[in-house]
């Protein structure tokens, strides 16, 4: 096992870990505004893959135009949900939420198989996207340093808007107390639906990058980054937005180094690896990595 | 200015206020004292908006010769825009978000910016600690450093009608010896203050007129000072002095 080899995994791990990142990154935000554990953001994923193999049949359409849209589209289907699934259950108990995100997340799988047949289809991008890079020992394609660097880019424009912006402030502002968020004058309604917005846009491109990924996708795809994300949200520490980006890296990062440094039977045992880190990691350090100590709202 | 007429509120099941009567003049410092548990808090609450009356009026004028407006049928968030700021109880700082941020968040339905930076430099002239702590997160406040800067953020609205709950809360006897000094201070800069207070003592001193209330009602009220030489209130109240 040379040097180069690892490096090669260690790139691979970056390119899974970003799309972990920016999933859990929503996940993270969304429990951090209204503690609701949402296990239908992993299918805004499947949403926002479909979302572009459905814009990519559009021949003319400039690929940098695919990916907003499909901004567009996840923030608009995360605010959907939001106004319909949970905004009604606001100031009910954590559990309901919880259980109401579940449903949310069968009833779009469902109605993905529905519509769009569980068969998977397969997810082209253009040719100039698959073409091989060759960096010393390091090789990769276009598309997987596109997914590094696009994730980075738009951590730095989240960042921005919620360090930076009134917005920011007010999302912020709500997370910490609806009740006085209210009483300084915030809709703490519209900080919620931001936050969704945002996230879910989040989780959308990265259902592009799913795809671009993997070259296949079927209605029940979410599941699997939906989990994981959750996983990395906790690594990093839940409600922490730099938390969840820490933690989305370095999961992707524990996931390909374990299968590509140990002999290749473990390599079946991956989800399981991952599962159990999720154990080591609510035993050592529930609080996760920048998590902060725990504190429940009264 | 503001005028509550049979105010009849429910926490959750629990039945708070029982028809509370009171008003608010313009320019007066108020006081509103009683037991723990008897519906100070919920006044307020019901006033600010983040609990809605069952029954009753909450009239209030925005303006000096204005027509009142019934503040029981806006949201919280709509309410501060006419000029009432409610300072809460445990003071509601925002801990992880920094001083500054804090304090701007109580002008964040404002959009004159220069008088804002003004109404900034008064409020840290005011509180010259909070200047020395601008980037700092609020959670490493002391607890006077934090009420302080839950004034100065609710001021930061340019309130008519300022409400505190219990600023006294948790601070050494100096603290709120100073604190009060300051209330007064803001009082005669033209802002009407209405106070809920444990301290019965300090806010019957500070106050123009009283309101004590016992389980949901007012039983008392008149000027501070009749209140505080009158025995009922001295046994219950101000530690049973004679």
């Amino acid at each position: 096992m040379n040097s180069g080899y690892v490096l090669q995994q260690i790139v691979n791990g970056l390119i899974l870990g970003s799309m972990y990142a920016l999933v859990a990154i929503g996940f993270s935000m969304i429990y951090g505004i209204i503690r609701l554990i949402n296990f239908a953001h992993g299918d805004i994923v499947m949403i926002g893959a479909f979302a572009t193999l459905g814009l990519m049949q559009l021949k003319q359409v400039p690929f940098f135009v695919i990916a907003l849209a499909v901004l567009g589209c996840g923030a608009m289907v995360g605010m959907v949900i939001e106004r319909g699934a949970f905004r009604p259950m606001r100031g009910a108990p954590q559990v309901t939420g919880f259980i109401a995100s579940l449903a949310v997340s069968i009833m779009i799988q469902n109605l993905g198989i529905l519509f769009l047949t569980a068969q998977p289809r397969n997810f082209s991008f253009p040719a100039y996207m698959q073409r091989l890079i060759h960096w010393g020992p390091v090789s990769f394609r276009v598309v997987d340093a596109a997914i590094i660097v696009t994730t980075v880019l738009l951590m730095l424009m989240l960042l921005a808007i919620v360090y930076r912006t009134r917005l920011g402030v007010a999302m912020r502002a709500t997370a910490e107390n609806m009740d006085v968020a209210r009483l300084m004058g915030i809709n703490i309604n519209r900080a919620i639906w931001a936050t969704f917005a945002i996230g879910s846009a989040l989780a959308g491109i990265a259902g592009l990058m799913w795809g671009g990924k993997f070259g296949q996708i079927d209605p029940l795809l979410g599941y699997v980054p939906g989990l994981k994300a959750f996983i990395a949200a906790v690594i990093g520490g839940v409600g922490s937005i730099s938390g969840a980006m820490l933690g989305g890296f370095l999961l992707g990062l524990a996931e390909v180094l374990f299968v590509g440094l140990l002999p290749p039977i473990y390599a079946a045992y991956r989800d399981a690896f991952v599962f159990s880190t999720l154990i080591v990691m609510l035993l050592l350090l529930p609080n996760g990595l920048l998590g902060r100590a725990s504190e429940e709202r009264a | 200015m503001l005028n509550i007429d049979n105010l009849h509120v429910y926490r959750g099941k629990t039945y708070v206020l029982k028809g509370v009567d009171l008003h608010v003049n313009a320019g007066e410092i108020v006081a509103l004292i009683g037991a723990n548990g008897a519906g100070k808090t919920t006044v307020l609450r019901a006033i600010s908006g983040l609990l809605r009356p069952q029954n009753g009026h909450i009239q209030f004028q925005t303006a000096p010769h204005s027509d009142p407006i019934d503040l029981s049928a806006l949201p919280a968030e709509k309410i501060v825009s006419h000029g009432i700021c409610h300072c809460p109880e445990g003071r509601g700082i925002f801990a992880r978000l920094t001083v500054r941020e804090n304090l701007m968040l109580g002008a964040y339905l404002r959009r004159d910016t220069p008088q804002i930076q003004r109404d900034r430099d008064e409020i840290t002239d005011l509180f010259p600690i909070l200047k020395t702590r601008f980037g700092q997160t609020a959670g490493n406040l002391s607890g006077g450093e934090q009420e302080m800067l839950a004034i100065g953020r609710a001021l930061m609205s340019r309130p008519r009608l300022l409400m505190l709950d219990e600023p006294s809360l948790g601070l050494a006897p100096v603290v709120v010896q100073t604190l009060f000094e300051t209330l007064r201070k803001i009082n005669r800069r033209g802002v009407t203050l209405l106070l809920v207070e444990q301290n019965a003592v300090m806010a019957l001193e500070l106050s123009d007129r009283a309101y004590v209330m016992e389980t949901g009602r007012i039983a008392l009220s008149g000027s501070s000072n009749d209140l505080a030489a009158n025995d009922a209130v001295r046994r219950a109240y101000l530690g049973g002095r004679r």
